[in-house]
C-alpha cells in the first residue's frame, strides 16, 4: 500500500465520527474493512471490535492482542439556549483550539453547527486580553431558530469535529481523530501483511472504546479475548509546536517509539526491538515512568495480568481537530506489528522473562 | 477639475464577448460567484486573486474599466439620461489575514496578521499559504504538555506558528517566502438560508457590486469601485473616491452581529445588529456620520419596496465611507451592511435574505437618487 492508498484509508476513517462510548459509526465502517482480513469479528459488550485471525499453529494456540481505540475527543450538549448550545468536552480538551470549529451536532438529525466564543463586545471588559477562552465562554450557533433549535438538539447529544482531512508537505495526513485511528491503519496494514506470511500464533485485534474517558474497552476487552500477550498501539507527542519540552516529544516522519516504564514488559520490549531491527523500522525509546494514558494501562492489569507492549505513533497537535502524522511512520507501525507476529512460535512465551 | 485618466481602459466590447454574442447573455448565479470570492485569497496588499474575478465577470460587459495604482478596479457606467447624479457605490476586495514574516530552521513558519484578525480564532485552524492554497497549520502544543493555568492564558500571536509539513529551512523555502499572504482554509458553503464561508466581510458586498454593475441604474451615472486595503486602514477608498470625484456615495460592508445570547442569561442589549432582520443602515460609526438625506432615501425606498432593513447601533468599527466622506470637498455618504455574525474569523455567518435583500435595497435607493435628493 504506497502513500496515497493508506490516506485514502485513512480519511475515510477519520471522516466516521466515534465518541467516546459513542463508537458506532467507526465500528460499522472498520467491520466493512476488517471483514475480509478477518476469521471472526465480533462485538463486545462496551462496544469494541473484536477480530481473530488463526494462527497455522497447534491447538490450543497461543493468542497476541493487539489493540488500538477506535474514539476520539468531542463535545457533548449542556443546554439548548435560544437556539445556540452551551458544551462540554469528552475527552481531554484545550478550549482556547475551539473557537472557529465547525461541527457536527448528533441531534435528532445530523445538524451542522459551527463552535463560536462570545463576541469580545459581549465579554465582561474584566475578562482581560490575557485571558483565554474557557468553555463557560462558548457557544454553537447551530444557524437556526430557537423552536428549530430545540426541536433538533437535546442535551447530552454528542457533538463531533466536522474539519475534514488534508494531506501536508512531504506524506503528512492532518485531520481530526489521528489519535488513534493511525493506529487503526497501522492494525490494518499488520492485518494485511499477515495475509501473506505464515504466523502459529492467533493474532487478535480490538478497536477499543472509550479510552479517552477511561479505558472501559480495554480494560473489558482483555478479559473476554483474555490473550497471553497484549499490544496497544497508539499516538505519542511529535516535536513541532514550539514551547514543548524536547525530552518529551519525537521527531515526526523518523520512527515509531517503543515505551518503556513499569506498564511495559521488559522481555517483551527486548523482543519488540529485536522485530524492530529485523524489519529495518526505526525507533525511539520512550521512556513512561508511570502510566502511558493508552490502553497498555488497563491491558497490564488485566485477569491474571498480561505482559504488555506499547507501540506508538509520533503525532502534532494531539487532541485537536488537525493533528497531524506522518503516513510513513503509521507504515512502519504495521511492519513492526506483522514482524513480531510473525516472529511468534511456540516456545515464545518460555523463553519470555522479566529479567 | 479635469478626471485622471484611468491607467489601462478595456474595450466596450471584446473580440470574445463579441463572438459570444450570439448567446443570450446571463447574469451570473450569486450564490456561485460568492463562493469563488469567498474562497478566493486576497489579504490586503494582494487582492490580485480577488481581482481577476471580479474583472472576468465585468469583461465585455460594461463601458469603462480600471485597475489603478493601488490595485483598485473603477468602473464608470453611463448614465442614459442628462443630470444624472454621479455616485460612488464601494465594496472593498480585501479580506483580514496572515503575513509570513520568517521561516524557522525547523520549516516552521513564523506569521503577523494583516487588519484586526480575532486572534482567539488563531490556535488549531488549517490555513492555505501564498497564491497556490499551499495547505497547512496552525499548530498549538498539545493540552497534555499544558498545565491548567498555561491553558488559561490567552496565546500570543508572537509564540504561533505555521506548519506546513516542512522539515527544515531549506525545505519550507522551496514553497514559501516571507511575505506571502495566509488565509484561513474555508470552504464556502450556502446551506439553506445559511451562508458560511471566510471573508464574506466584503466578498457579499463585492457580489452585489458586481451585480450592481451589470445592470446599472439608468438615472445615476454609477460609479463603481472595488477597493483595496480597506482592512488596513482604508487606503484603496481613498483614492478611488478622488479619482472617480462623485457627488454622493454608498458603501456595501458587512457588519457584525453580536447577537448572541449573553452567558448570564440576561437580555442582550448590546447587539449591533441582528441576523436575519434585513439591511444594517449606518447612521453613526467610529468613522462616519451618515448624510442624513441619504439615511432618509434609503429608507424611503425600503419602505417604498416592502424591504426590512434595520439601523446598525451606532458605535464602533468604520467602512470606506469613513475615507470616501472626507475626500476633495466632501460627499455625502452612507453605508449599507449585510449582518454577519464571526466576521474576521475562519467562518463567517451570514443569511442569505440579508444579503439578497441588501442588493434589492441598494439599487431601490439608487434608482430613487435624483440631484434634488441632495438639496
Amino acid at each position: 500500500m504506497d502513500d496515497a492508498q493508506l490516506a485514502a484509508v485513512l480519511k475515510d476513517l477519520l471522516n466516521e465520527p466515534g465518541l467516546s462510548a459513542n463508537e458506532g459509526p467507526i465500528r460499522e465502517r472498520l467491520r466493512q474493512v476488517w471483514r475480509p482480513l478477518l476469521d471472526e469479528i465480533t462485538v463486545s459488550r462496551l462496544g469494541s471490535l473484536h477480530g481473530r485471525k488463526r494462527g497455522q499453529g497447534r491447538e490450543p494456540r497461543p493468542s497476541i492482542l493487539i489493540a488500538a481505540h477506535m474514539d476520539s475527543v468531542g463535545l457533548m450538549v449542556e443546554q439548548v439556549v435560544s437556539g445556540f448550545l452551551r458544551v462540554r468536552p469528552i475527552g481531554w480538551l484545550d478550549p482556547r483550539i475551539l473557537p472557529g470549529q465547525p461541527v457536527t451536532v448528533h441531534g435528532r438529525r445530523e445538524v451542522p453547527g459551527l463552535l463560536v466564543p462570545a463576541p469580545a463586545a459581549l465579554l465582561d471588559p474584566q475578562q482581560g486580553a490575557e485571558q483565554a477562552i474557557r468553555f463557560e465562554d462558548l457557544w454553537v450557533d447551530l444557524g437556526l431558530s430557537a423552536s428549530e433549535a430545540a426541536r433538533l438538539v437535546r442535551p447530552g447529544d454528542l457533538i463531533a469535529f466536522a474539519q475534514l482531512p488534508f494531506e501536508m508537505g512531504d506524506g503528512l495526513l492532518a485531520g481530526k481523530a489521528l489519535d488513534d485511528r493511525a493506529g487503526l491503519a497501522a492494525l490494518t496494514l499488520c492485518l494485511m501483511e499477515l495475509r501473506l506470511r505464515a504466523h502459529s500464533w492467533d493474532v487478535m485485534v480490538a478497536a477499543t472504546s472509550g479510552e479517552e474517558e477511561n479505558l472501559a474497552g480495554a480494560r473489558t476487552s482483555s478479559f473476554e479475548i483474555h490473550p497471553d500477550l497484549a499490544v496497544a498501539v497508539d499516538a505519542t507527542l511529535a516535536a513541532g509546536p514550539p514551547g514543548q519540552p524536547e525530552h518529551k516529544v519525537f521527531p515526526l516522519g523518523a520512527g515509531i517509539t517503543l515505551g518503556w516504564g513499569p506498564i511495559i514488559h521488559p522481555g517483551l520490549f527486548r523482543q519488540f526491538e529485536q522485530a524492530a531491527r529485523r524489519a529495518e523500522v526505526p525507533f525511539f525509546t520512550e521512556v513512561m515512568p508511570g502510566r502511558t494514558q493508552t490502553d497498555a494501562d488497563a491491558l497490564q492489569v488485566a485477569v491474571e495480568g498480561i505482559p504488555t507492549m506499547l507501540v506508538s505513533i509520533p503525532l502534532r497537535y494531539m487532541h485537536t481537530p488537525l493533528e497531524v502524522v506522518a503516513l510513513r511512520d503509521i507504515r512502519r507501525a504495521g511492519r513492526l506489528l506483522a514482524e513480531f507476529c510473525a516472529s511468534l512460535d511456540e516456545g515464545f512465551l518460555q523463553r519470555l522473562t522479566l529479567e | 477639475m479635469p478626471r485622471k485618466p484611468p491607467q489601462r481602459t478595456r474595450a466596450t466590447k471584446s473580440p470574445a464577448a463579441r463572438r459570444k454574442a450570439a448567446a443570450p447573455w446571463r447574469p451570473p448565479d450569486l450564490i456561485d460567484l460568492a463562493r469563488r470570492l469567498s474562497e478566493a485569497s486576497g489579504v490586503s496588499g494582494d487582492e490580485a486573486a480577488v481581482r481577476r474575478i471580479v474583472l472576468e465577470s465585468l469583461q465585455g460587459r460594461t463601458d469603462q474599466v480600471s485597475v489603478d495604482a493601488l490595485g483598485n478596479i473603477l468602473v464608470r457606467c453611463r448614465p442614459s439620461g442628462r443630470r444624472a447624479l454621479r455616485v460612488m457605490v464601494a465594496a472593498h476586495l480585501d479580506e483580514v489575514g496572515l503575513i509570513i514574516v520568517a521561516i524557522s530552521s525547523d520549516g516552521m513558519l513564523r506569521f503577523e496578521t494583516v487588519g484586526g484578525v480575532d486572534e482567539r480564532y488563531l490556535l488549531g485552524k488549517a490555513v492555505w499559504v501564498g497564491r497556490d492554497h499551499l495547505p497547512g497549520v496552525i499548530g498549538v502544543k498539545p493540552i497534555h504538555l499544558s498545565g491548567p493555568a498555561e491553558v488559561a492564558r490567552a496565546v500570543p500571536v508572537d509564540s504561533l506558528r505555521i506548519d506546513i509539513g516542512a522539515a527544515s529551512k531549506e525545505a519550507a523555502s522551496q514553497w514559501v517566502q516571507p511575505g506571502d499572504r495566509v488565509v484561513f482554509a474555508t470552504r464556502f458553503e450556502a446551506r439553506g438560508q445559511l451562508l458560511l464561508g471566510k471573508a464574506l466581510d466584503d466578498r457579499l458586498g463585492v457580489a452585489s457590486l458586481i451585480s450592481l454593475v451589470l445592470d446599472p441604474p439608468a438615472n445615476i451615472e454609477l460609479l463603481a469601485a472595488f477597493t483595496t486595503q480597506e482592512e488596513v486602514g482604508l487606503r484603496g477608498a481613498q483614492v478611488a473616491a478622488y479619482a472617480l470625484n462623485p457627488q454622493a456615495a454608498l458603501v456595501l460592508d458587512t457588519t457584525p452581529a453580536n447577537d448572541l445570547p449573553l452567558g448570564d442569561g440576561s437580555e442582550n442589549a448590546a447587539y449591533n445588529t441582528k441576523l436575519g432582520a434585513g439591511p444594517a443602515v449606518y447612521l453613526a460609526d467610529r468613522g462616519t456620520l451618515s448624510d442624513r438625506r441619504l439615511v432618509s432615501l434609503v429608507v424611503e425606498a425600503a419602505r417604498a419596496e416592502g424591504l426590512p432593513f434595520q439601523f446598525r447601533q451606532p458605535g464602533g468599527g468604520t467602512t470606506d465611507a469613513a475615507a470616501i466622506h472626507l475626500t476633495r470637498e466632501g460627499i455625502p455618504s452612507v453605508s449599507l451592511s449585510v449582518p454577519a455574525r464571526y466576521l474576521h474569523s475562519p467562518r463567517s455567518l451570514a443569511r442569505r435574505e440579508d444579503w439578497l435583500n441588501t442588493l434589492r435595497l441598494s439599487r431601490a435607493a439608487l434608482a430613487r437618487l435624483a440631484p434634488d435628493k441632495l438639496r
